[in-house]
């Protein structure tokens, strides 16, 4: 209003305040150019997620021509190079769940006590180092990991069991774990950082003890970003891959037990992926529908994980 | 009202000096805390008063650097709590406190008002239930949430959720009961709620209490101190302090010619 007023007053100035709208037509073509180009970054993975689902999707439908899903879901070998074909995508699925059970058997709870360590106990100086020699853990490659399953843990653990085979899930599973246990603690202790301090004031107020006080009113008010890492930390170990092809072998196997070797899903592609399959043939196909499968175990466990966060999401 | 002459102490803070790092927050004050009295701090902001209530419960040693001088004598045991023998949470089992915003935890309303019981290792389903109603009465909201019990404390609105943090509070029988400006955070409404609650418990419980609103202090207080950069100008009983300051800074600061 007050401009109006003014330029009616001025006219003089007219001309200044045309010039100003030219620039603000310019202006409008640079900010509709950023938004463009900002929109197409944002397109480049969207578009990526999209062309990747669209690939697996389209073989696994070749594949499902040839093998019916209940064969897939129900047989009990996975055979898919012999003669005698056989597509039993369990035998898969076993060897990852086991493998990601003995991880998470490791890492949730150590992932969780040192995040509550850095969290609730540490002090600031303890945690300033503590924090990034920690996070650097999780910046080792994993065939790094995968050496240091086969070459170190696995011979310790044939000492404590000596049946044990050279290759295990067992030992797999728990270098994984060990792999894993940065990202839990990282993220959980971000997550309990964020509790207001008012509540824990509130706790130490009615007499709890710093241990009390973690375990009853932090962990509680924090539980959303815990599961979120937990979720994170599942997804991680079904997807892990060198570590299980170089130390739990990669023979498919049906089995629930960690002392044997086995092949998961993971292991299986890079095996065959590795081979000189002809494209087309039914080998070749037979990694688009692990990895399909693969995707959709990862997406469960990611709306499993959007769905906790929104349940039990604070308010402070 | 009528106030005796001479009531029984509850509390009394011996040259009390409190240094957070280098920087001295409280400077020698001696002040008594009446039993079954309320004691109102007025001041202007930073003058030191939430300094001074978070001594009685020893919250300043949640936090490195901070450093108490003197006395806070606690009777009838006599007991100085700011001691170093003196374990915090025992201060805190016989000193209970209700913050500025209300800060229930993350569990149900029941499990809010027996948290201070679990911590003390009463799990007995009974007593438990008992008590917890006995504190929810106590804090004028049982009425409210004898059928939700189960229910999240979040979903209670503001003036509940601090009737709640009282109930919290009470169902460990405290022998002192701190307020940090409790109402500073709720409605007018609520907020008489909460006065009036004040009003019933001291028959109860001795309170200490810190406003930054003058009139509160004057409704639901027996006793007001004044304090002023880290000082205790003035202490006195309520009538005399509103009506015939003695000093100069508190008639400023009580008729707003300042702060």
């Amino acid at each position: 209003m007050n401009s109006q007023a003014m330029s009616a007053n001025n006219p003089s100035e007219l001309p200044v305040v045309s010039d100003r709208l030219a620039r603000n037509a310019l202006r409008n073509v640079s900010e509709r150019l950023i938004e463009a180009l900002l929109l197409s970054a944002a397109a480049v993975s969207v578009l990526t997620t999209v062309g990747i689902v669209y690939v697996l999707v389209s073989e696994s439908i070749h594949f499902f021509q040839q093998v019916s899903i209940v064969d897939f879901l129900t047989d009990t070998q996975w055979t898919p190079l012999f003669d005698d074909a056989h597509f039993g995508i369990m035998v898969l699925v076993s060897g990852t769940v086991v493998s990601s059970v003995v991880a998470l058997a490791v890492a949730v709870p150590m992932g969780t006590i040192i995040a509550i360590y850095l969290s609730e106990f540490a002090n600031s100086r303890v945690r300033e180092i503590a924090k990034p020699i920690l996070e650097l853990l999780g910046g080792i490659p994993t065939i790094v990991f995968g050496y240091f399953a086969l070459l170190v843990v696995t011979p310790i653990l044939q000492v404590i069991f000596p049946e044990l085979p050279g290759f295990s899930l067992l030992s797999a599973g728990l270098v994984m774990g060990i792999m894993i246990v940065p990202y839990i603690a990282s993220l959980s202790e971000d997550a309990m950082r964020a509790v207001p301090m008012s509540l824990r004031e509130g706790a130490y107020a009615m007499g709890s003890t710093r241990l009390y006080t973690a375990l009853h009113v932090v962990v509680p008010a924090a539980f959303s970003g815990l599961a979120a890492s937990y979720i994170l930390a599942i997804s991680r170990a079904v997807g892990e891959t060198m570590i299980l092809a170089v130390a739990a072998g990669m023979q498919p196997n049906l089995t629930w037990n960690p002392m044997e070797p086995a092949a998961t899903i993971t292991s299986y592609i890079v095996q065959v992926a590795l081979g000189d399959l002809p494209h087309g043939s039914i080998g070749y196909l037979t990694i688009f529908a692990a990895g399909l499968t693969l995707l959709l175990i990862t997406l469960v466990f990611n709306i499993l994980g959007q769905w906790l966060r929104a349940k039990f999401r604070e308010n402070y | 009202m009528q106030i005796h002459d001479n009531p029984a102490l509850k509390a009394e803070a011996r040259n009390l000096n409190f240094y957070y790092g280098e920087a001295k927050a409280l400077k020698g004050i001696n002040m008594p805390i009446y039993d079954k009295k309320v004691t109102a701090l007025i001041g202007p902001s930073g003058c030191g008063k939430s300094t001074y209530l978070r001594s009685f419960n020893r919250m300043h040693d949640l936090y490195p650097g901070n450093r108490y001088e003197g006395e806070i004598r606690f009777f009838p045991d006599n007991t100085n709590l700011l001691s170093p023998e003196v374990d915090p949470i025992e201060v805190r089992m016989r000193v209970g406190m209700v913050f500025q915003k209300p800060n229930p935890f993350p569990k149900s309303i029941f499990e809010n008002v027996a948290y201070g019981l679990r911590v003390r290792g009463e799990n007995n389903k009974r007593v438990l239930d008992d008590k917890v109603e006995s504190a929810l009465r106590g804090a004028a909201i049982w009425e409210e949430v004898k059928d939700r019990l189960n229910e999240l404390a979040s979903n209670l609105s503001g003036g509940q959720q601090q009737r709640l943090c009282i109930a919290r509070a009470l169902a460990t029988d405290p022998e002192l009961l701190l307020f940090d400006e409790p109402t500073s955070a709720l409605d007018p409404i609520a907020t008489a709620a909460i006065e009036e609650l004040v009003h019933e418990l001291k028959k109860r419980v001795t309170i200490l209490i810190v406003t930054h609103n003058m009139q509160q202090a004057a409704r639901v207080s027996d006793y007001t101190a004044y304090m002023f950069l880290g000082e205790m100008i003035e202490f006195g009983k309520t009538d005399e302090i509103f009506i015939k300051p003695k000093d100069k800074r508190t008639e400023d600061y009580i008729t707003g010619r300042m702060g």
